[in-house]
């Protein structure tokens, strides 16, 4: 048992941090945010709309510093670290709201490339994506598929050369940027295929859209788009992968959403020292004191949980791991909504305005845990262990 | 990065667990095995049963009958214990009184107190309390006055002396300077129960135990050198103790066993595999296994010599919140059963027997050892540093 961080997993650690406080404070967000103009209304960080959200350099710059390939191998140009390296990072992603595409690139678009690519498809699709010349999306979600990865309408029919697909996919994290899309599709004999489909090609249609964390995805559309054989990945079982993916994500938004929770407790504990009314600090409410006791009791476990995922997410034993990350995951859309939606409680009226930015981390945190498996999802699958009766504490 | 107990940490449970299973007395195991109430005699006879193998006060040090155990191995066997459904044993004796006698008491008191607590031929219970001094403990009032003759008269009454009636002696604060801020004029006093002038009233606890007695003092002649410590420095002694074994305050163990017994107790109703009851039994055992991990963090550090902070607060607000809710969720998977009050045999699953006991008693779990509510304030104050309450 052993809960210290060794010393260059604190590097890393306060390497990120410095890069969130620095490269991409939450302003940085404000400044690249997907965000609907509203007429008449001024505003104090006026969206520039950008179109893509986030930034090629600052993607580049994270490839430098390593983290886009920190728990892949060396051999494809990682660092051969553990999951849980990338969580201390992803955690404080989550402090700033960094809106680089680190879980639908590096985690969804990356893992079933490795798991399923071959040597050459890793290096002409992964490789480059580690250097951060590139970024990904997976296109796994099908309208009504919700979490489920085997549920799939999408058709690859074999085609001369290779195969031809059809077929729709929701909810494209990073669908809208990405160079290169991995599309989950039903081949022939009912299995499930993946395959890398670039968004340029003929019979592939991008609707983006924005997302209610300033973020942004499409649905794509993909009309018999042509796959050629050596763009099926076909060196491993691809619904383990993708279920796989899945799971690291969940232990990814756990880190992220620990982060998010740790910095608007800090913020809502700062503001009750320094908001006054009745001629008091309000923290000097015993009601208000133990809400925010409540937040940091909620703010403790998230960290437990999170480093629970983390460890057990990049477990070859499938078991261990599905139960590290339903427990984290579900506990994240207990704890992390509480701790989010008493900040904004706490803060009174300015916490509903967009120019404070607790609202920005509130909704940050519900697409977290509306994502790779909600409360409901992770329970249902927490509680379909087997045997459920005599398993507490293993 | 490590969650898991070392090789020879699980050699050590495996020890335990071969204990407890040779061990334990067949009408004590029969209890076990249904989660069933102990009376004060059996636990007793439980104590002196590990007391006999030196495992009485894992946590005392050595050269006073203590085991050596690092705080992982204390743990283990804490856990074990509990997860076996064991008698848990009298605390006041071996984890409050002792452990403060060890550090602060002379050594006529380690010689003449240490050696019967570790044996259990000695009770104690704990005279903190008073009718009009709970969570703000300083306030107490029950008088020590020195009558020049080498004595304190205790003149007061303490209350939620637990098992008082059962008691050999008593550890109290008593008020020894009324005339200094109420924290400065408070002293420790060990009182042996057989005083005249000291009788203990039990009464019954909505668990339908006699659990509680409050403790009646009416001159009592208590020899001077029953005080351990400075004169009027007790408060500061009685916080010292407050952070003692901080990593077991969780009851990780006792909850596993609780959620065992839901679990079966559903089975036993057919409700094991209804999606509704299933949901909410795997919402706790989440709720469970957060708290483990968090309860193996506070662990490690103990192993690593880090002082337990106020973050231990977390620990008991939240072990004590799930306990409660697994004894609700017992009582609830019982439906019209649970309206049965210790009812004839037959009337209700071996298992179900206690559970309208403890579902009642256990919501003492968030009051005692520092309500939930005193916690929360500990936090406020010395991790968030939020202003003084007005």
């Amino acid at each position: 048992m052993d809960f210290e961080l060794t010393q260059e997993q604190k590097m890393l650690a306060d390497s990120a941090a410095g890069f969130a406080k620095k490269t991409s404070p939450v302003e940085r967000l404000r400044r690249l945010r997907s965000m609907p103009h509203v007429e008449g209304v001024e505003q104090r960080h006026r969206a520039e709309n950008d179109p893509v959200g986030w930034e090629k350099g600052v993607w580049a710059q994270m490839a430098e510093l390593g983290w886009l390939g920190l728990f892949y191998p060396e051999a494809v140009g990682g660092l051969g670290l553990r999951f849980f390296d990338a969580s201390l990072v992803l955690e404080q992603l989550g402090t700033t709201l960094v809106p680089e595409p680190y879980v639908p690139s590096v985690i969804l678009g990356g893992w079933p490339l490795y798991r399923c690519g071959s040597d050459e498809q890793r290096r002409a699709f992964l490789a480059p994506m580690i250097e951060g010349r590139t970024s990904l999306a997976l296109a796994w979600q099908e309208q009504g598929s919700r979490y489920d990865v085997a549920r799939v309408e999408a058709r690859a029919t074999r085609a001369p050369g290779g195969f031809s697909i059809s077929g729709e996919k929701v909810f494209v994290e990073n669908g809208h940027a990405a160079d290169h899309l991995v599309v989950s599709a039903r081949l022939d004999d009912g299995s499930l295929g993946l395959f890398v489909v670039d968004p340029g090609q003929p019979g592939v249609r991008l609707l983006p859209f924005g997302t209610m964390d300033g973020r942004r995805a499409a649905q794509v559309t993909l009309r018999d788009v042509a796959a050629p054989e050596a763009r099926r990945l076909a060196a491993g079982d691809a619904a383990e992968a993708l279920a796989w993916a899945l799971d690291l994500a969940a232990a990814a938004a756990c880190a992220e959403g620990l982060g998010i929770a740790r910095t608007v407790l800090e913020m809502t504990a700062s503001y009750l020292k320094v908001r006054k009314q009745f001629g008091v600090p309000i923290g000097s409410f015993q009601a208000l004191q133990h809400r925010c006791v409540d937040m940091f009791v909620q703010t403790q476990l998230l960290e437990s949980t999170s480093i629970l995922a983390a460890v057990r997410a990049d477990d070859a034993d499938a078991d261990e791991r599905r139960r590290a990350v339903s427990i984290a995951k579900a506990r994240l859309s207990v704890g992390g909504k509480f701790v989010t939606q008493q900040s904004i409680q706490l803060h009174g009226g300015i916490g509903v305005t967009d120019e404070h930015d607790v609202g920005l981390f509130f909704k940050r945190m519900q697409v977290l845990c509306a994502s790779y498996g909600d409360e409901e999802h992770h329970v249902r699958r927490f509680a379909s262990r087997e045997p459920f009766e005599a398993s507490v504490g293993r | 990065m490590d969650l898991s107990f070392s090789q020879e940490q699980e050699a050590f449970r495996e020890q335990v667990r071969a204990f407890i299973r040779d061990e334990m007395p067949p009408h004590i195991a029969a209890k076990a095995a249904v989660d069933g109430h102990f009376e004060h005699a059996e636990v007793m006879e439980w104590h002196r049963v590990l007391a006999r193998r030196g495992w009485a006060a894992p946590h005392w040090p050595e050269e006073y009958g203590g085991t050596g155990w690092d705080a992982a191995r204390r743990f283990i066997f804490s856990e074990e214990l509990e997860k076996s459904g064991a008698p848990a044993l009298s605390p006041f004796g071996l984890a409050m009184v002792g452990p403060l006698i060890i550090q602060f008491g002379t050594e006529a008191q380690k010689k003449r107190f240490l050696p019967k607590i570790l044996a259990g031929e000695e009770v104690w219970c704990q005279g903190y309390s008073e009718p009009e001094a709970g969570s703000d403990l300083a306030s107490l009032r029950t008088s020590a006055v020195d009558d020049g003759r080498g004595n304190f008269v205790v003149n007061g009454q303490k209350t939620w002396t637990t098992y008082a009636q059962y008691a050999d002696w008593i550890f109290c604060l008593v008020r020894t300077n009324p005339g200094v801020k109420k924290q400065a004029g408070i002293s420790f006093l060990l009182i042996d129960m057989k005083t005249p002038g000291v009788k203990a009233v039990p009464m019954l606890t909505t668990g339908h135990t006699p659990a509680f007695c409050d403790t009646y003092f009416d001159n009592a002649i208590v020899p001077k050198e029953n005080v351990v410590g400075p004169v009027d420095g007790g408060w500061t002694m009685a916080k010292a103790l407050l952070g003692h074994e901080r990593t077991m305050i969780a009851a990780i163990g006792h909850s596993t066993r609780a959620l065992i017994r839901v679990k079966s107790i559903a089975r036993q109703h057919g409700l094991l595999d209804d999606p509704a009851w299933r949901g909410r039994i795997a919402r706790l055992e989440i709720e469970l296994e957060a708290l483990r991990v968090q309860n193996y963090r506070a662990l490690a550090g103990a192993q690593l010599g880090h002082a337990p902070g106020p973050e231990s607060s977390v620990l008991k607000i939240r072990g004590s919140e799930i306990l409660q809710q697994a004894l609700e969720l017992a009582a609830d998977l019982m439906g019209p059963a649970c309206a049965a009050w210790f009812p004839p045999e037959g009337v209700l699953l071996p298992q179900e027997q206690w559970v309208g006991s403890a579902f009642n008693y256990l919501r003492a779990s968030t009051i005692y050892g520092g309500s939930n509510e005193i916690q929360r304030n500990v936090i406020a104050k010395w991790i968030l540093g939020l202003p003084a309450q007005g």
